[in-house]
């Protein structure tokens, strides 16, 4: 080419230039690790299946769910969602309605019949679990997914444990507990009813591994000196006998003593039955009742009447007498020596519950404590090849907690049953609120569920809070902030001021390009949930 | 503003893209096919706003044109460091101007193109506040009084960068800049002084004014392509600021940018025929404190003596009254 006067080179691209030489930080795409998901016992990657939902991807998200958790439509109604306690856009509004997602995602599983698929080829080995509770159904669902094969031994007619026998049917229509636990049974996991384990040592013969799951039934009582023709009965009893359909009679004034979740169900269950006005003695505060918020207020919507700091003294015919308390430095309740007399036809006691360890009577090998049992971090107990979980060992007593002890001895039996350990994936580093860059979230208030009205909730068993609607469930997934983990908003390609983003296209989110890339450190500070990390270059 | 709002997406309209927003929505950087007039290899600051406010108007041009632009550059960083010969970054028709003629430049180019009937082919004529409120303000006012056919972007960085950050008429009151240091009873520069070249520009009556932000790209393409839908001379003041100018952070350009906003000290408004017809209302207000810490050009107003932050203060709130911008 002719060049003009005092010309020398020939135009070119600025692209000669490489710019990415005076990088002193790169940034990295990572993900980080969402707090609902740190907190969820069972483990599941909330983020991850409402990402899918926000699309509108149902199944896609259920089957992500699904992957760590085989019970939405059940845990959306039962778990008492941790999740949402530290989901982050509790600090920006109010957090995701998670459990409502959740439950919405189980119920059109339901509606629309999608089944887990078992892919792995049969491994041949056996395992028996014994219980069917939350715990050894989760284990057993995870176990057949890895292509075991189970057998659960139950000694009730009908599987699911407290989730039948404790959970009442107005927060858990049995409806939904059937589909749920049917879906299991027809991944080829056999139940047997009515086969109580006696002795564990009669029954493992011919299997590989046990996990047990026997949770705790018996109720603990209290010594409260009554007259003969006093009525006392324990909550679990109670709650049991609703499912046997042999209610038992209560008559119109009852008095539960406890504090506790089955406090308040048995409570509640109590007014269905015609009880006029129950009362719920419990010996400290309300503010130190172990029963959780939600409960407590759904409870008071329906005429449960309170006595907080009181123990029950003696019970006599058509009353009680209950000791005034007070509580020390340390929080504990003193007597106060004034005593009160107030009517009961009937009381009942929520005073907790024990495992009944019969069973572990010929391995004495088997070490427990304080009426639980003792495992290692594998969740096995110490006799090699026997795991437990559930309400049995020491933990937080929750359905979602015993589907967590379910899928992580599933594991941990799995690694054991081809002589190798488990070693969990590495935990990213939590995404906390800081890390994110909220400006880009528009406001949206939560949705709230609507609820049965009072009169049908104060006479029937019908279910006492409903679920979202597509459109509302799409909302409130779409309210999740992704934090930690990119949700493909653009911003770090549309915000680099030298085009050092490469858009790979839907679903494969982006590269840098550290040709160009300066480090300005701008895309890590405009992505909204903290899915970029500046790291310093070695120079 | 035309957009339409998407309520209940995560990101609402905030974000660049977002999957899940229909394409119609999302901005013209967003997508794979974007035209990247202003490409990588360019020797701009880490954290330029400047290079990509450049970026996002241009783009948008493009697009909204069909790859139809012919643009002058007014000498100022953005044309050097865009373009040492023999290198350049622009991929579109680009050509140099002096310091202050830009907007005669372009006169001529849309000229010429009426007389060979291209009326496909639209003309830009850009230039940094120091090209445009000081040495280029004569040309650039007959370029409006004339109602020629040119859009005009004036990226606004609030002092003359590419010589060593010498104070322009755009450069606000307090701010430390190398001509006016942050010395005296009065440091840095002088209250009471400055242009407003947007409402100037609004006094030609040309069809189109608008301010706009590298923190608001939806609104920023939006009027660019609002602009070049318009015959007639139109106007687009464009804040971007400088990491090295301002002392700031590069990785807070567009925070910086959208305090700005935030605190009433740059209103963002469209104007047709030297009226107001469109504001984008604060969002969330905040106290110019929040905009002025983040700047080492204001460090010296953080003193025993905070009159000056309070008078600053006084210019948002006037801002907000002024143009409304607490109404939704
Ligand atoms: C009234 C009530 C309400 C509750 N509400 C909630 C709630 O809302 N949310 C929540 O998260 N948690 C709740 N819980 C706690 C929750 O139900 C338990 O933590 C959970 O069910 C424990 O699961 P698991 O599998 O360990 O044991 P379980 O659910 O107790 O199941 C154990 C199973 O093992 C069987 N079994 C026992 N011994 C043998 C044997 N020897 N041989 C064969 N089978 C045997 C039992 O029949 C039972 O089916 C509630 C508990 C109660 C009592
Ligand atoms: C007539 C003339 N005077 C002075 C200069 C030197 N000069 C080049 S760029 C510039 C400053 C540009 O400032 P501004 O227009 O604000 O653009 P910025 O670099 O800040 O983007 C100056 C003074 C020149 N090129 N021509
Ligand atoms: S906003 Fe979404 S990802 Fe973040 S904690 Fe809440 S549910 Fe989890
Ligand atoms: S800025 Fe948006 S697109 Fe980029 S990593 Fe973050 S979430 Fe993903
Ligand atoms: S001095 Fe300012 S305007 Fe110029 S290239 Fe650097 S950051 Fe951009
Ligand atoms: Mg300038």
């Amino acid at each position: 080419m002719k060049k003009p006067f005092a010309i020398t080179l020939d135009p070119g691209s600025s692209l000669a230039n490489h710019t990415g030489s005076w990088r002193t930080e790169r940034p990295v795409y990572v993900d980080r690790l969402p707090p609902c998901n740190h907190a969820c016992p069972a483990g599941e990657d909330i983020q991850g299946w409402l990402y899918h939902a926000e699309g509108g991807e149902y199944r896609k998200a259920w089957e992500s769910l699904m992957k760590n958790n085989p019970f939405p439509a059940i845990m959306g109604r039962v778990c008492y969602h941790p999740c949402e306690g530290a989901c982050n856009r509790g600090k920006l509004d109010e957090s995701v309605g998670i459990h409502a997602v959740e439950r919405f995602l189980g119920d059109e599983a339901i509606r629309r019949r999608w089944l887990p698929e078992v892919t792995a080829e049969p491994s041949g080995r056996h395992v028996l679990v014994v219980g069917s509770g939350p715990s050894g159904l989760s284990c057993a669902y995870h176990l057949r997914l890895m292509g075991h094969q189970v057998v659960i031994m139950e000694a009730e007619s009908r599987a699911g444990g407290m989730m039948r026998y404790g959970i009442p049917q107005y927060r858990l229509p049995r409806d939904v507990l059937d589909a749920e636990i049917s879906r299991i049974a027809s991944m080829g996991v056999e139940i047997r009813l009515n086969a109580k384990v006696a002795d564990i040592m009669d029954v493992i013969e011919g299997y590989d591994a046990a996990f047990l799951a026997v949770g705790a039934h018996i109720a603990k009582r209290a010594y409260i000196p009554a007259g003969d023709a006093s009525r006392i009965i324990d909550a679990v009893s109670l709650l049991h006998g609703m499912e046997e359909n042999s209610a038992t009679l209560l008559g119109k004034r009852v008095v539960v003593y406890g504090g506790g979740n089955t406090a308040i169900d048995a409570a509640r269950t109590a007014k269905r039955l015609g009880a006029e006005e129950p009362l719920i003695v419990y010996r400290r505060t309300r503010e130190r009742m172990p029963a959780h918020e939600s409960e407590l207020q759904e409870a008071i919507e329906e005429g449960i009447r309170f006595k907080w700091l009181s123990t029950v003294k003696r019970m006599e015919e058509g009353s009680i007498t209950v000791e005034k308390m007070i509580l020390d430095d340390a929080g504990f309740p003193q007597p106060t020596g004034e005593f009160e007399t107030i009517g009961a036809d009937s009381l009942v006691l929520a005073l907790g519950q024990e495992s009944e360890l019969d069973l572990l009577k010929s391995v004495p090998d088997i070490e427990t404590a304080n009426g639980s049992v003792k495992v290692d971090s594998s969740m096995m107990t110490n006799h090699p090849g026997i795991f437990a979980g559930g309400d049995m060992v020491p933990s937080e007593k929750t359905v979602t907690a015993g589907i967590g002890h379910g899928k992580k001895a599933a594991r941990n039996i799995d690694a054991w049953l081809r002589n190798e350990k488990f070693s969990p994936p590495e935990k990213h580093e939590i995404a906390s609120f800081d890390m994110l860059n909220t400006w880009y979230y528009s406001d949206a208030p939560k949705i709230r569920q609507k609820a049965l009205d009072l009169a049908r909730r104060q006479s029937t068993f019908e279910e006492v809070i409903h679920g979202l609607s597509e459109e509302n469930a799409l909302f409130e997934a779409r309210r999740c902030l992704s934090c930690g983990n990119c949700f493909e908003c653009d911003n770090c390609y549309g915000v680099c001021p030298d085009n050092a983003v490469i858009k790979l296209g839907p679903g494969s989110r982006f590269r840098f390009n550290y040709d160009f890339c300066k480090g300005c450190g701008l895309c890590a500070a405009e992505c909204p949930c903290g899915a970029i990390q500046m790291v310093p270059e070695s120079i | 503003m035309s957009l339409q709002p998407v309520k209940f997406y995560q990101t609402g309209t905030f974000t660049v893209g977002n999957r899940l927003l229909d394409e119609s929505l999302r901005t013209v950087q967003a997508n794979m096919q974007r035209t990247n007039s202003l490409n990588s290899g360019h020797r701009a600051c880490q954290g330029c706003g400047e290079a990509l406010g450049a970026r996002y108007a241009i783009d948008a041009a493009m697009r909204a044109t069909k790859n139809r632009v012919i643009a002058t550059n007014a000498t100022g960083c953005l044309e050097v460091f865009s373009t040492p010969y023999p290198e350049t970054s622009w991929q579109i028709p680009w050509m140099h101007s002096v310091f202050g003629n830009a907007a005669s430049v372009a006169t001529g180019i849309a000229a010429a193109l009426k007389v060979k009937k291209k009326s496909d082919v639209r003309v830009i004529a850009q230039g940094g506040d120091g090209g445009t409120t000081d040495i280029g303000f004569a040309c650039l006012s007959g370029m409006f009084e004339r109602n020629d056919d040119v859009l005009y972007l004036c990226y606004d960085n609030e002092a003359y960068m590419n010589t060593g950050v010498q104070r322009s008429s755009a450069t606000p009151p307090g701010a430390r800049t190398a001509t006016t240091p942050a010395v005296g009873i009065h440091p840095g520069n002088a209250f009471g002084t400055g242009k407003n070249l947007p409402l100037i520009a609004m006094a030609h009556q040309i069809p189109y004014v608008a301010t706009a932000s590298v923190a608001n790209l939806h609104d920023l393409e939006a009027k660019v392509e609002k602009a070049m839908g318009i015959c007639g001379a139109r106007y687009i003041h464009i804040y971007v600021p400088c990491p090295l100018g301002w002392g700031s952070s590069p990785s807070d350009t567009i925070k910086v940018a959208r305090l700005a906003v935030e605190t009433g000290l740059f209103p963002l408004f469209e104007a047709e025929h030297g009226e107001i017809v469109s504001r984008i209302p604060i969002r969330n207000k905040v106290p110019v404190e929040e905009y002025l810490k983040l700047q080492k050009r204001f460090a010296h107003l953080f003193g025993e003596d905070r009159s000056a932050i309070a008078m600053i203060q006084e210019i948002a709130d006037r801002n907000i009254r002024k143009f409304g911008l607490e109404e939704a």
